[in-house]
């Protein structure tokens, strides 16, 4: 038979189209935001791919995205508004109208607005429409909002922005063309999963040496060069110790030190006054440096100036200060911080901490990269050419989900400036609007007196405190945020504490709430610490009054997840590919080094479900409330062409708006611009994104680039375009410092003053995490996502759970021979708060004192339109159940938030457990919750 | 028994690059999004929300531990049809169906000849053909030949999904028979080899193996030296004072 004659060749001969339309949009699979192509067929999407013209993925596509078809076709996809009818957490609703949906959250809602905003408290998980959410929250009047960031990363975005004015992630990345030399800090193996992976390839086909220093050694790490198996919570203190060696060695770039960050700035030493480690000033408030050749005090800014770095300076008015970098560099210099003192905590031998910071000078000052391009700094000084140091640095959640991330995470960035590669050809390049100013200048909103009965605050809920006067405190220090956000307890929460939410309201401190609002997070499952115990507080009655702890619980999703148990109400969302969104520079940016962009998600679907997309909810939601931002003049509703209206026509600032480009109203200009009612149209035909190079002077050096900082004033990324100076010497944290001894009129309660005093210390350190693996905890246990399940939301999908059904307890082999566990056995994992059950799997990939697993893979029984013993459930497990939401309690009784004292991040990896063989070889894994009713209308379900 | 076609000239077949597969199984889910809808489909699913799902891949990630007297590392292996010159799933199939094309070499199978008898995954060395319990016939990589000369396919996209979705751009798509294409002097110059070429199957497809990892110790180049604050410090005046 001829190869031709054959039926298969004819059927691909004659293979029909397999689409009659593609169509091009954002994927929300997870929160990589890749442009992607839905492939349709008779209306429907039948196939997606990556587009190859989308600057975040260039086409290609992880799994997740590719699999995004299973979640848009899930039978877990609500179907309709619900009341619920049983018992709060039995999962029992009924269908009800959107008209009665709405006006049932209108009759809790209204209530609160006209009396006391504060009480409702509107938290949005894996939101990507925060600037839009924040916003609504601010005209609601309640300064109770935030989204995930508290418990993904915000040590890492909090001590970046404090200290470079940018960060990892959306906000800089490594010049993956140019770079000689990378280290991974524990990466999971996801934030900004698509783009990590492109640059991984590419430099691994460079020859570039990729160094991992992770606990754990998948993904990224089992294809670096090097894997270096930390302890966990231990990196800043390795970190620590490569400054030391830096420093000790004299490989630093001290042009670049003297020109571009604080660490010649002038600390005053004045122990017990209250301007002690301030940074001394002239009159018109610039920060002096010491001029060695003059022997007197220059303003910082003087191009001239030869500023000392070390020796006491006397100031004319008597008052001693020395510079910042003799500050830091005596402190990295500590003894604790040798090579020697820290190999044992770290896990990593003093000789490899050597080599590797000689590695790092060696290609950061011996393989110095230059691109011939002149630029101007911001102080008039031509440069003939852009010179740069090619060390770059990436990390993530894995060193900022510890009590000691903040720190960690500013010590990461310490090291980058020694070496003198922040925004550096080769180094980490910000990501524009990356750089900001330091500190942002957009404060926090809700100040007791900026909370007014029927009133919107007079700004966004989340922003940038300059130093305690920027609190969100009661006269007494009482937190006025139900999250304790912005309180002494975390004053640097920028991303509010999501984490603390629920234990907060239940508990009624500082106060009892009313409705609790929220949208696409799974705080009754796997975004919750204390699962079990969270459950409980959902549905805790309260015997003096017989109502719920927590009156009233509001939740919108697209999908059956564990959390829609414990609403009252329920607002069912769409799936991704069945709405508008916008990906904006007031919210995450999605530019590149060389280019800021936005994007913009559209429907390419119809739901057939009687369902609506929640941002279009919201507005609604906000006219029926009669929010004065929301309703026209003339009456009815301000934007009644729901988000897609809000979003071309809402204007933050003047010429300011969701989107940055085809503004105007001929669609030709750049962001800032009038309305341009064809906008999104403009953005369709540019495949659902904007991307506008920067010119090419303005590439590098972002900080101090005369043209760059001029271009993003103009684009309105930034306010003014005065240099962003990189602060190694943190003065935000010295005025937190200082009123914790008694300075100023802002100062903390004799119960957090301690607290504040050592943790906000201007220069970087490391102390143990607050839970350490001794005793009888001597394991440290964490936790990653998958790659192809990065990120938690709508993660039931029919395709990945055959790749990631259940999940294993991971241990070294010296635990597994130690306890007589082998590969398969089940094992009962205790830590100091509770005990599950799971199966392990030996292997020799982690540190020795770590069991790591698989995160968010275990699902409760019932949920997700899931057979109640789906193997997600009978095998998968969660380690939150182990994880408390507080800290041990003090010697006063008072118990803090499992949180990092300066930011109120989530202390996930801080867990710390003992393993041993349990009795009952055999599934399921435990906990096990009661399985949840089929009561919740779903597209389908097996039971 | 099938017969193998003569004189090999063409020989389409995929590269992989184990020194930077990350393991994210976007290869796999590309591969089988794409041949649910392409000539290949279906590709079905038991139980998909069922206790277990399992369903048809054409393309799995494998992830081991191997020991190296250094430490060991952890390797992904992407395992799929090797489109192999002497194919032994062709040769023993009783009734035609399964054939590897005279013109490019793609082993494929003809599904309306296929009885589901799964002698071919027997004879298979690599296991890389799975049974559709639905359709009763076997599956496999076709290598997306309804992709790589798909007239209503732009030419960037006329490759196999799995390539065009990689976002390590670990796997290469081309002609092996040629020694001058792009992959053929990728294997080249990387050492591409098949696994397990005693099997006699003569696999088409090759992998890069793991590169040498940079490691060895750098040499120290000391500036300040001193070991203390204050010796550092004098560094410091040394380098500013001209």
């Amino acid at each position: 038979m001829s190869d031709e004659s054959r039926r298969f060749e004819r059927r691909i001969a004659e293979m029909p189209p397999v689409a009659d339309e593609i169509v091009s949009t954002t994927c929300y699979m997870c929160a990589c935001r890749c442009g992607i192509r839905v492939h349709k067929k008779d209306g429907e999407p039948v196939y997606i791919d990556g587009d190859a013209d989308h600057p975040v993925n260039r086409g290609v596509l992880c799994a997740k995205g590719a699999a995004g078809l299973m979640n848009h076709r899930s039978p877990a996809r609500l179907t309709a508004p619900m009341r619920r009818v049983g018992r709060r957490g039995e999962n029992r609703f009924e269908a009800i109208s959107w008209d009665e949906a709405l006006d049932l959250a209108v009759s809790w809602l209204k209530p609160i607005r006209d009396e006391d905003p504060k009480k409702l408290a509107m938290f949005t998980g894996r939101d990507q429409s925060q600037a839009f959410t924040g916003w609504w929250a601010a005209q609601f009047g309640t300064p109770n909002y935030a989204a995930h960031g508290g418990f993904c990363s915000v040590n890492m975005a909090a001590a970046g922005l404090y200290t470079t004015g940018g960060s990892f992630w959306e906000f800089g990345e490594p010049d993956w063309e140019r770079t000689e030399y990378l280290v991974l800090f524990g990466v999971a193996e996801d934030h900004a999963s698509n783009p990590l992976k492109i640059g991984l390839g590419l430099l691994k086909s460079r020859g570039v040496k990729v160094l991992s220093v992770n606990p754990v050694r998948t993904g990224y790490s089992a294809i670096a060069d090097e894997w270096l198996a930390i302890t966990p919570g231990a990196d800043g203190l390795f970190v620590m110790a490569l400054c030391h060696e830096l420093l000790r060695t004299g490989r630093v770039d001290l042009d670049y030190l003297i020109r571009y960050t604080n660490a010649p700035q002038l600390v005053i030493q004045a122990p017990g006054e209250a301007d002690d480690g301030l940074l001394a000033r002239d009159e018109a408030g610039a920060p002096l440096v010491w001029d060695r050749k003059r022997r007197t005090p220059v303003a910082f800014d003087e191009p001239a100036a030869a500023p000392a770095m070390k020796g006491e300076a006397i100031l004319p008015d008597g008052r001693r200060a020395v510079p910042a970098f003799e500050l830091i560099a005596r402190r990295c210099l500590e003894d604790r911080y040798s090579p020697d003192n820290v190999a044992d905590r770290t896990g990593i031998g003093a000789d490899d901490i050597r080599r590797i910071a000689a590695e790092l000078a060696q290609a950061a000052f011996e393989r110095e990269v230059a691109v011939e391009q002149p630029w101007t700094d911001s102080w008039g000084r031509r440069h003939d050419r852009t010179v740069g140091r090619p060390v770059s640095m990436h990390a993530m959640r894995g060193v900022s989900a510890h009590s000691n991330g903040f720190h960690t995470c500013r010590a990461i960035h310490i090291l980058q400036i020694l070496l003198g590669s922040v925004d550096t050809p080769g180094g980490h390049r910000y990501r524009p609007p990356y750089p900001r100013h330091i500190p942002c200048p957009a404060k926090p909103t809700g100040k007791p007196d900026q909370i007014v009965a029927c009133q919107a605050m007079p700004g966004l809920p989340l922003g940038f405190p300059g130093g305690p006067e920027d609190l969100l405190v009661e006269p007494d220090g009482t937190p006025v945020r139900i999250d304790k956000a912005y309180s002494w307890e975390a004053p640097l929460a920028i991303h509010g504490m999501m984490h603390a939410v629920i234990a907060n309201a239940w508990k009624g401190d500082p106060y009892r709430i009313d409705t609790l609002f929220m949208f696409m997070s799974n705080m009754a499952w796997n975004s919750a610490m204390n699962t079990t115990g969270t459950a409980a507080m959902l549905t805790d009655v309260d015997p003096a009054t017989g109502d719920h702890r927590i009156p009233h619980i509001i939740y919108a999703d697209a999908y059956q997840s564990e959390m829609v148990a414990f609403a009252d109400l329920v607002l069912p969302d769409t799936t991704y590919l069945e709405r508008w969104d916008c990906i904006s520079l007031l919210d995450r940016p999605i530019g590149d080094p060389d280019a800021p962009a936005d994007a913009i998600r559209r429907p390419v679907a119809t739901p057939g479900r009687d369902v609506r997309p929640f941002q279009d909810v919201l507005l609604d939601l906000g006219h029926r409330l009669e929010f004065p931002a929301l309703c026209a003049a003339e009456g009815g509703p301000r934007y009644p062409g729901g988000y897609a209206d809000y979003i071309v026509n809402h204007l933050r600032k003047p010429a300011v708006g969701s989107l940055a480009g085809w503004r105007g109203a001929d669609g030709g200009d750049h962001g800032k611009g009038e309305v341009n009612p064809n906008q999104l149209e403009a953005y369709i035909a540019n495949g659902c994104h904007w991307r506008r190079e920067l010119g090419e002077e303005h590439r590098f050096y972002k900080f101090a680039n005369a043209g760059y900082l001029a271009e993003a004033v103009g684009l309105g990324l930034i306010d003014r375009d005065t240099p962003i100076t990189l602060q190694i010497y943190s003065e935000e944290l010295q005025k937190f410092r200082l009123a914790a001894r008694g300075h100023g009129v802002h100062r903390p309660p004799e119960r957090d003053r301690g607290r504040v005093e050592t943790y906000c210390d201007p220069l970087p350190f490391w102390y143990p995490p607050f839970e350490p693996a001794r005793g009888e905890f001597p394991l440290h246990a964490i936790t990653q996502r998958p790659m192809a399940m990065y990120h938690a939301w709508g993660s039931q999908n029919a395709w990945l759970r055959q790749i990631h059904g259940h999940n294993r307890l991971y241990i070294g082999r010296p635990v597994a021979e130690r306890e007589g566990l082998e590969d398969g056995d089940w094992a009962e994992v205790e830590s100091r708060h509770g005990r599950i059950k799971a199966r392990v799997a030996v292997t020799d990939g982690v540190n020795p004192d770590t069991v790591w697993t698989w995160n968010a893979i275990g699902k409760r029984s019932g949920a997700w339109a899931l057979s109640p013993d789906a193997v997600e459930a009978t095998h998968g497990f969660l380690l939150n159940h182990l994880i408390d939401d507080l800290l041990p309690v003090r010697e006063d009784g008072y118990r803090y938030s499992n949180s990092d004292p300066v930011t109120g991040q989530a202390a996930w990896y801080d867990l710390t457990v003992r393993v041993r063989r349990a009795e009952r070889q055999s599934a399921p894994s435990e906990p096990r919750l009661e399985t949840l009713e089929a009561g919740a209308p779903v597209v389908g379900t097996v039971r | 028994m099938t017969s193998l076609p003569q004189g090999a000239g063409k020989k389409l077949g995929l590269v992989i690059d184990l020194d930077i597969c990350v393991g994210c199984h976007a290869c796999a889910v590309a591969c089988k999004s794409w041949n649910s809808i392409g000539a290949a489909a279906p590709l079905s699913d038991t139980t998909p929300y069922g206790p277990e799902a399992s369903g048809v891949w054409l393309n799995r990630v494998h992830t081991y531990e191997v020991e190296d007297g250094q430490g060991g590392f952890t390797l992904h292996f992407p395992r799929s049809c090797l489109h192999c010159d002497n194919a032994p799933c062709v040769t023993v199939c009783p009734t035609g169906a399964s054939y590897k094309r005279a013109r490019d070499g793609i082993v494929l199978v003809d599904e309306d000849l296929c009885i589901g008898c799964g002698l071919c995954a027997w004879a298979c060395p690599y296991g890389a053909r799975e049974l559709d319990d639905a359709t009763g016939v076997m599956k496999k990589c076709t290598l997306c030949a309804d992709r790589i000369d798909n007239g209503d396919f732009d030419e960037a996209d006329r490759v196999p999904a799995c390539v065009r979705t990689c976002p390590t751009s670990a796997r290469h798509f081309g002609d092996l028979g040629d020694p001058e294409s792009e992959v053929s002097k990728l294997v080249a110059d990387r050492g591409g080899a098949a696994p397990m070429p005693e099997s006699g199957a003569g696999p088409v497809n090759r992998y890069l193996p793991p590169r040498a990892r940079h490691a060895g110790p750098a040499p120290m180049a000391v500036g300040a030296d001193a070991g203390q604050p204050s010796g550092f410090l004098d560094w410091l005046d040394r380098v500013l004072s001209d």
